[in-house]
């Protein structure tokens, strides 16, 4: 029963950085219906802006002020994720508004191998180790381990879901996103300016994918520039199973994905990590094609 | 002199093969090890392409698992020659038979490997292929990686360690044979009835449907056709290296594939085949670029999406009469 618990407690916080960047994957999903490979790469990009930001505070001052190099590197890295995400969408999907999807998807393959490449690089193509922003200390409750840095994985992953909420339902931006989901022809002509709310999409999106590379980088402290093609896959896999385009969805797609992992690495064997992904992925494409909270959704192209 | 369609195919394939054995007798032997091993990778991406392309290009569905087939055929074709093949040849009497032995060996290697292929084709297809668009390219990536994993835990092909001492039985004339079935069987089929099916499934899956196609029959049909071919290359690249890790058959190496047909262009087997020698060659030209070289072909892809979506060929096929001025085909 501990063990169960402790992998509980292991998987919500894995969960929960999949759940952040499973939310970019369903936004721009929900918004371009266009799969947006390059995303989990966004999100390896996010982690190593936050391990370059993280040394300058480490090797700068010596002992920091508690929180300040996690807070400057979670700034810094949203902030040029941010920004990347703008220039991908401008750049290569923005052209392709009116192409078929493959080709769109194509595309999204094309710059996801590019970031990586790039960053094999830029970066190096060798592990590196993520800056301790935050020193480690852990608890113990009950049977049941866990560490600072999983509340704070969790903690924070909570504050930005919820602000990604306000954002999506009480402000005018976030009326036009939803607006622009339903259908770009109708909210184009209601007024809405449909580019600048799918730029706002990517950048939103790649936000929140840096704040889940700096969670990582703090949780699993190697980075390298192909980190983000598998829990790219995953969230994607997450937010299928919530239900794409569905912003709760994601959320639940995320937690439950980290659950299914810790488990199967505690129950059955780590080499059947990544399968355990791809097997809920198939089942979830049979048995329920719209997810846990997704609606079904006339077939339109 | 005109020649009539099959008679023209049978001329053709024959032509083919006497230039293969003249080759594989005469240049082959000159050229060295390295310039074999670029023409034998040639020959292995030319059938993957062509493979490839009928699923993707000619029947219009997205497949993200051709490594994941090329994988299954690999460590099949292997397991056969391993544990199967090369113990019969040990037993045959020494001298004679044993070269016509050891082709024999790895034509059934490789029908073993395009076989099991195959049969995950129908696996992978008949559930998957209600799915549409970026749902099946998703889900066949998903089961292209299952596959791996599943090898990787299967102790008795090597598992993690990866699976060595596989005979090294494939040679150039076996590469280009391949690859010559596998283009000529794709061709015919595209030419037939059931081609066009195929294609129509592509244009317009509910017009077809509506026309009386049964659209999940011929896609499982293309996927069944497509994964022999990329199972008997699987075989045939391990084989050649003599050893296979479950590494060397990721999402990457699909994409890699799927680079090949979407550069040459979608529905176009020309196009397939131009396109895979071409990027294998160009990487071994560039050696000073090497660590630019993928992320040359990441940026091609996009820039080549963005300008030119339908690929090199755009769907047509080459034709020796472009090259005659003056005479529009």
């Amino acid at each position: 029963m501990s063990q169960f618990l402790q992998q509980l407690v292991n998987g919500v916080s894995l969960g929960a950085i999949y759940s952040l960047i499973a939310l970019g994957y369903t936004m721009v999903y929900g918004i371009l219906r266009l799969i947006n490979f390059a995303h989990g790469d966004v999100y390896m990009v996010g982690a190593f802006i936050g391990f370059y930001v993280g040394r300058l505070f480490h090797f700068g001052s010596g002992e920091s002020a508690w929180g300040m190099p996690f807070l400057a590197a979670m700034a810094g890295s949203m902030v040029v994720c941010a920004a990347l995400g703008f220039v991908i969408e401008r750049a290569a999907y923005h052209p392709l508004r009116k192409a078929p999807r493959l080709t769109a998807l194509i595309t999204a393959i094309g710059i996801s191998l590019l970031l990586e490449n790039l960053g094999q690089l830029v970066f190096g193509a060798d592990p590196k180790d993520f800056p301790p922003l935050i020193p480690r200390a852990s608890y113990t409750v009950g049977a049941v381990v866990f560490s600072n840095i999983q509340i704070i994985v969790i903690v924070t992953s909570v504050v930005l879901m919820l602000a990604l909420q306000l954002i999506v339902h009480r402000t005018r931006m976030g009326t036009a996103m939803r607006a622009v989901s339903f259908s770009h022809d109708a909210s184009g002509l209601m007024g809405i300016n449909i580019n600048r709310v799918i730029s706002f999409t990517f950048v939103l999106g790649s936000a929140l994918a840096a704040a889940a590379g700096i969670l990582v980088g703090l949780y699993n402290p190697k980075i390298d520039p192909l980190m983000g093609i598998m829990p790219g896959l995953k969230a994607f896999v997450a937010a299928v199973l919530g239900g794409i385009g569905n912003i709760p969805g994601a959320i639940l797609g995320g937690l439950i994905m980290g659950v299914a992992e810790t488990l199967t690495v505690g129950y059955l064997s780590s080499t059947y990590r990544d399968a355990i992904t791809f097997v809920i992925l198939v089942a979830v494409l049979i048995f329920r094609p719209t997810g846990i909270l997704g609606k079904p959704e006339r077939e339109k192209f | 002199m005109k020649l009539t369609g099959s008679i023209r195919t049978l001329a053709v394939a024959l032509l083919y093969l006497v230039v293969l054995a003249v080759l594989g007798k005469t240049v082959v032997p000159a050229i060295g090890a390295y310039y074999t091993q670029i023409l034998i990778f040639i020959g292995i991406n030319i059938t993957l392409a062509v493979s490839l392309n009928l699923i993707l290009g000619f029947a219009g569905q997205f497949s993200l698992g051709h490594a994941g087939f090329m994988a299954l055929g690999a460590y099949t074709a292997s397991g056969l020659s391993v544990y199967l093949l090369e113990p019969m040849i040990a037993s045959l009497p020494a001298g004679a038979a044993s070269l016509a032995g050891e082709s024999a060996a790895l034509a059934l290697a490789l029908f073993g490997g395009g076989v099991a292929a195959a049969i995950a084709g129908v696996l992978v297809g008949i559930p998957t292929l209600r799915l549409r668009g970026d749902y099946l390219a998703i889900a066949t990536l998903g089961m292209g990686e299952i596959i791996r994993v599943i090898i990787l835990n299967a102790d008795f092909v090597g598992g993690a360690r990866g699976f060595t001492d596989i005979p090294a039985w494939t040679s150039f004339t076996w590469v280009f044979l391949v690859a010559g079935a596998c283009v000529l069987v794709v061709r015919n089929l595209i030419r037939s009835t059931i081609g066009r099916a195929i294609i129509a499934v592509r244009e317009d899956e509910d017009a077809a449907a509506a026309m009386g196609i049964d659209t999940t029959r011929y896609k499982v049909l293309a996927f069944i056709i497509g994964a022999f071919f990329a199972g008997a290359a699987g075989g045939l690249q391990a084989h050649y290296l003599q050893y296979l890790h479950t590494n060397s058959f990721t999402f990457l190496r699909s994409v890699e594939i799927l680079v090949f047909v979407i550069l040459g262009g979608g529905g176009s087997i020309t196009g397939s085949i131009i396109a895979a020698a071409t990027l294998t060659i160009l990487p071994e030209v560039l050696r000073v670029a090497q660590s630019w070289r993928m992320v040359i072909y990441s940026a091609l892809l996009v820039v080549m999406m963005l300008t030119r979506p339908q690929g090199l060929m755009g769907g047509r096929e080459f034709r020796w009469n472009w090259l005659i001025p003056g005479k529009k085909a």
